[in-house]
């Protein structure tokens, strides 16, 4: 929050809630230039509640909060846009929750990353539009790999993909190592030290899922076997940077 | 140095752990208690104790009841081919006030929440489907129709897709609850997205 504001407006995505007294919430939001906000919406769970309705997750909201002694209060909310097509996708609401626990677990409080906000409104749309069915299930796969990737990038947490992790020499497209630990891709000299194997194909998606844009990443076709292997080397990484398993990521699994 | 009794101190931590309740309340409360006849205090105990001895969940439907079945489930009056799904017990009193569902209810005790790990297996949706399904054991008659009164919110959906999902193949109607303005509420106020349900499901009145 601003210094010395008492009110503040801010767009928002809301990450989680909490029921909190009678009828009270308490939403971490994702604000682009405030970072990860606390904030009591209060009345919420009323159905006549002015606020209930416009603060729902995975809808971009205007908001106007007021600083508060622990807790912000959210005084206003107005939906700007609104996911709705996500509501009926299973899967696609469990990749929207994925990114919104990766991003509540990594950002601590009041740490901006406007590009990571970006970023995640615009998984949630791909997600969206995968629910709507105009986007196919490897598009909306890829978008969580490329906001995996992004995630550790926009944290410094990015992994080595260009020289070995270990020794530093330049790695070759060949079949090679991976260590979260030791941050990256081992060549095959250092492949022991690795814990688990890479496959060329998988090590490619990985260096462009490291370097293109969502819009300049090309149609690709992945075999499964990749993809598990994808899933698995940056669930390592995550894990690792984490220090704990995520609740949502069986909920992915179980499609 | 102990300034307060201990039984005192026991009853002010027990109830400083209800929800709502702070240490100060739990204080107040505890003092009240100290200064109240014997006879409401003993009362109050009984009922804490009969509450956890007595109330157990329904074997068909999981609500919270004294008899199994509970009495919704063991009036024949009742509907039984018209099963509504609700996340929690207080939802089914909810429903019952308005007075106007006649059918049975099944109580899943909770909603999916991938954020708090909650999973289909933690929930009564197994047992849901069992219900609905054909060639289940014990049912009364076939099921026509299943009312999904989830909660309006993400949590609800979720848990509304997946039932969706593992109901896919059943011979039976699903619908949901509408989703609409509020009585009380505010037209100005309200969010596009319940506005436009509003709109969508609309009633003639002229009819």
């Amino acid at each position: 929050m601003p210094a010395h504001a008492r009110v503040y407006t801010s767009e928002a995505l809301v990450l989680r809630r909490l029921d909190f007294g009678e009828a009270d919430r308490i939403l971490t939001l994702f604000t682009p230039s405030y970072g990860k906000v606390r904030a009591i919406a209060k009345g919420v769970r009323r159905t006549t509640s002015r606020l209930a309705g416009h603060l729902e997750p995975f809808t971009r909201t205007q908001v106007l909060l007021a600083t508060g002694r622990d807790l912000d209060i959210i005084t206003q909310a107005e939906a700007r846009e609104r996911l709705d097509a996500l509501r009926s996708g299973l899967w696609h609401m469990s990749g929207a929750w994925y990114c919104s626990e990766l991003i509540d677990r990594f950002l601590e409080d009041a740490d901006p990353h406007p590009q990571l906000y970006r970023l995640y409104m615009q998984t949630l749309r791909v997600l969206n539009d995968g629910a709507a069915e105009s986007e196919s299930q490897l598009r909306c796969w890829l978008a969580l790999r490329l906001f995996e990737m992004r995630l550790l990038d926009e944290l410094g947490y990015r992994p080595a993909l260009v020289n070995c992790a270990g020794c530093d020499t330049p790695l070759r497209p060949e079949e090679n190592g991976y260590s979260a630990e030791l941050g990256g891709v081992l060549c095959p000299n250092c492949s022991r030290y690795a814990q688990r194997r890479l496959s060329l194909a998988a090590f490619k998606v990985l260096r462009l899922l490291q370097t293109t844009t969502w819009e300049a990443l090309p149609r690709l076709r992945l075999e499964s076997n990749v993809q598990i292997e994808l899933e698995g080397t940056l669930q390592l990484t995550l894990r690792y940077h984490l220090d704990r398993d995520l609740k949502t990521w069986s909920f992915l699994q179980g499609r | 140095m102990q300034t307060t009794a201990a039984p005192v101190t026991a009853l002010i931590e027990e109830l400083a752990k209800l929800p709502g309740i702070g240490p100060k309340t739990a204080q107040r409360l505890t003092f009240f208690i100290l200064r109240s006849p014997a006879d409401q205090a003993r009362r109050l105990a009984e009922a804490i104790t009969r509450v956890k001895e007595s109330i157990i969940q329904c074997s068909i439907c999981f609500n919270i009841t004294e008899t199994d079945p509970c009495a919704i489930c063991a009036n024949p009056e009742r509907d039984h081919a018209t099963i509504c799904v609700v996340e929690q017990p207080l939802d089914v009193l909810a429903i019952e006030k308005t007075g106007v569902f006649k059918g049975v209810y099944h109580v899943l005790h909770g909603a999916l929440s991938p954020l708090e790990g909650i999973g289909p297996r933690d929930l009564r949706i197994e047992e849901l489907v069992a219900r609905v399904k054909p060639g289940a054991s014990g049912a009364h008659e076939p099921v026509h129709e299943v009312i999904l009164a989830t909660n309006p919110n993400y949590e609800g959906d979720y848990t509304v897709a997946h039932i969706m999902q593992v109901l896919a193949g059943a011979d039976v109607r699903i619908t949901r609850l509408a989703r609409g303005l509020p009585i009380g509420g505010d037209l100005e106020y309200a969010d596009e997205g319940t506005l436009g349900r509003a709109l969508e499901g609309r009633r003639e009145v002229n009819g």
